[in-house]
């Protein structure tokens, strides 16, 4: 009992609290109440950032916190160093110079879009330590673990005096990221639009943010969901109808998840007409985990859409969100509202189906958008293209697809989620996207990578989807069956070339291949006249000219 | 210019009883292909004419599989390609025989 109370009695259990006390004593030398002047705003990340912090810049796929972003790469670097950056999109130019200068040394994300090969370049350098490469859910659950931030910076479309924040449809990551910072004793900085009396709705109670910089700009979001529909291509149309009569249909599949890429634009764009003709309004895609597509808006106007929740938003299209509140979840002030964490459960547990494409797919079915000189990122693509162990609620379409991987085997039911990878057979510049091992293993060899980055592993996909056919992987009993399915719808890549010629009209006569003509689908409707929307200004005149696309899809 | 030209033995005629027909266009990444029938029934003739070099095993093996699906008999089908992928060739092929027959335009 001595022992204990000796313990107890020199332990300070309050250090994370003084520290706190001590940076906003330092910080707020630059403030007028939370407020911070512009100019000052380097000096304030000087004052509360301490060197080895872990740092949360918001970087999402969306918005950015880019004037933060840029003052923090202003910083001395002999004052703020060797932080470890733990933010879910490296997007802009200034992520990666704050590696560059020294200011930060280890990195934990996401997504990196337009950054992977910077990234690339600077991991081969030395200049960056690599944690790992999360799916989002992911990330934000070692906020609350092992990846605590010691200060979030943060950004929003308007704040009041109190701090309280209004982020709009872009709330995006914000919530998640600020709890854990806010009530584990870390700082909270935010960059705002304007300064505002009151704010329209509070997305982030004030008692949470510590400092709030309006910026001389208005931050800048990604309109990383907008397909162009005048770009999509008659063989992306033909796996668009594959899916839907091949997938879709049999299963019954209504609540989704759909990826980012041109195929999936395919599908929404093919609703309101093939799948229409094939009489399956009301029976498929009625409930969507996903951001506000575009090209979604024929098929929300033809009232195939019964519900969408979004993980963010998306340029443009907040006014027709605002008149759509039957489908889209709107605040009390009239806007939408987003929660990536949220709706990346929602993906995780309550859709039957992911569909997505990828650059790179191997032999057992795993696939990576990573290749020699670039570290992608996957964003949402791990978690909602994998099957949850932790689902307890059965549908029709979880239900189907568990019979099926089950066989005859099974005496106690259970479901399994169709995870969908469409793609073509080749890539852009003829790159195979079928191949015998993927880039990603080399490249996690090369750096000396603990985990080779895979976006979805082999067993958690469903079917595989190109334009000369499907292949069902739940089917198939043994490697080499699977082996074969993927040679066989691979084309004339070298890994379809290489096929079991015997062996794939087998798996065909069981219907494990499913060609376009098996499906009684005639390669003379894949045309772009059955897209719904050829054009964006054609995705405008369906929304009755709610949405308003950015300046660099307005080709008129 | 490379010039290919491949012939097959079909199981049987084309579907249909249109004479000629024209699909696609010659641009960057697509690729025409006219159809005439003008060949014996089981017999058929396809005619690459590609700016790409070094693909004629891909070319070969993309008509072998095309003949098998589609059973082309008396067509001679003549390609004028701007770089297609292989499976824009395959589409174009198999929507060239469907508009062989009747009733597409």
């Amino acid at each position: 009992m001595t022992v204990l109370s000796n313990i107890s009695s020199t332990r300070i259990w309050d250090a994370s609290r003084q520290s706190r006390e001590q940076r906003i004593a330092a910080g707020s030398a630059y403030a007028r109440g939370k407020q911070v002047a512009p100019g000052d705003a380097t000096k304030l990340l000087e004052a509360v950032i301490r060197p080895g912090d872990r740092v949360r810049l918001e970087g999402d796929n969306q918005k950015q916190a880019d004037f933060l972003a840029a003052r923090l790469a202003e910083v001395d670097p002999s004052v703020v160093k060797e932080l470890h950056i733990v933010q879910s999109g490296v997007v802009l130019a200034e992520h990666l110079d704050l590696f560059e200068a020294g200011i930060a040394k280890r990195l934990d994300f996401s997504y990196s879009g337009p950054q992977g090969a910077a990234i690339a370049r600077a991991l081969k350098a030395g200049k960056i330590e690599l944690g790992a490469v999360h799916t989002y859910l992911e990330l934000f659950s070692r906020y609350f673990v092992d990846l605590t931030p010691h200060v979030a910076l943060t950004v929003a479309r308007c704040a009041d005096r109190d701090g309280n924040l209004y982020m709009g449809p872009n709330t995006e990551d914000s919530p998640v990221v600020i709890e854990a910072t806010a009530f584990k004793q870390g700082i909270v900085i935010a960059q705002v639009n304007e300064l505002v009396d009151k704010v329209p709705r509070v997305d982030v109670p004030g008692d949470r943010v510590d400092f709030v910089v309006v910026t001389p700009e208005a931050f800048y979001v990604e309109p990383l969901f907008t397909r162009d529909p005048a770009q999509i291509t008659e063989t992306q149309i033909l796996g668009a109808m594959l899916a839907i009569k091949g997938i879709y249909a049999p299963y019954g599949v209504k609540r989704l998840n759909h990826g980012i890429g041109f195929n999936t634009a395919a599908i929404e764009l093919i609703l309101p007409t093939y799948a229409e003709r094939l009489g399956l309004k009301g029976k498929i895609a009625t409930h969507f985990a996903l951001n506000p597509h575009p090209t979604l808006i024929p098929a929300i106007e033809s009232g195939w859409v019964e519900q969408v929740h979004s993980f963010g938003s998306e340029v443009g299209m907040d006014d027709y969100m605002k008149a759509r509140p039957d489908i889209f979840f709107i605040g009390r002030d009239g806007s939408m509202a987003s929660n990536r964490m949220y709706c990346q459960s929602a993906g995780l547990y309550a859709t039957d189906l992911f569909i997505g494409s990828t650059l790179q797919i191997d032999l057992q079915g795993n696939s990576s958008t990573f290749t020699r000189d670039r570290i992608a990122g996957f964003g949402g693509a791990p978690n909602m293209g994998s099957d949850p162990h932790g689902r307890r609620h059965a549908s029709e379409a979880w239900l189907k697809a568990g019979r099926e991987a089950a066989g005859e085997a099974t005496s106690l039911p259970r479901g399994r989620k169709l995870v969908v990878q469409i793609v073509e057979t080749f890539g852009e510049k003829l790159d195979p996207t079928f191949v015998e091992s993927l880039d990603s293993v080399e490249l996690a060899k090369s750096l000396d990578l603990a985990l080779p980055p895979v976006m979805i592993y082999g067993d958690d996909v469903s079917h595989i989807v190109t334009e000369e056919g499907i292949a069902n992987l739940l089917l198939c009993r043994t490697a080499y069956e699977r082996e074969q399915a993927i040679r066989g719808v691979a084309g004339y890549t070298d890994v379809g070339r290489a096929r079991d010629r015997k062996a794939v009209e087998d798996l065909r006569a069981r219907k494990v291949i499913q060609r376009p003509e098996d499906l009684g689908i005639d390669p003379l409707e894949a045309n772009r006249s059955l897209l719904a929307a050829r054009s964006i200004k054609e995705l405008m005149h369906w929304s009755g000219n709610l949405y308003d696309p950015p300046a660099k899809f307005r080709n008129w | 210019m490379e010039i290919l030209k491949v012939h097959h033995k079909t199981r049987g005629p084309a579907a249909g009883t249109i004479g000629s027909a024209l699909v696609g266009v010659v641009a960057s990444g697509n690729l025409e292909v006219m159809l005439e029938r003008t060949l014996a029934d089981t017999e058929c003739t396809v005619e690459i004419a590609t700016p790409v070099r070094g693909y004629d095993d891909v070319w070969k093996a993309v008509v072998t599989d095309f003949v098998e699906r589609a059973s082309p008999g008396g067509l001679r089908i003549s390609i004028n390609d701007g770089g297609a992928r292989p499976d824009t060739v395959m589409l174009r092929l198999l929507q060239g025989v469907r508009t062989m027959e009747a009733g597409h335009d």
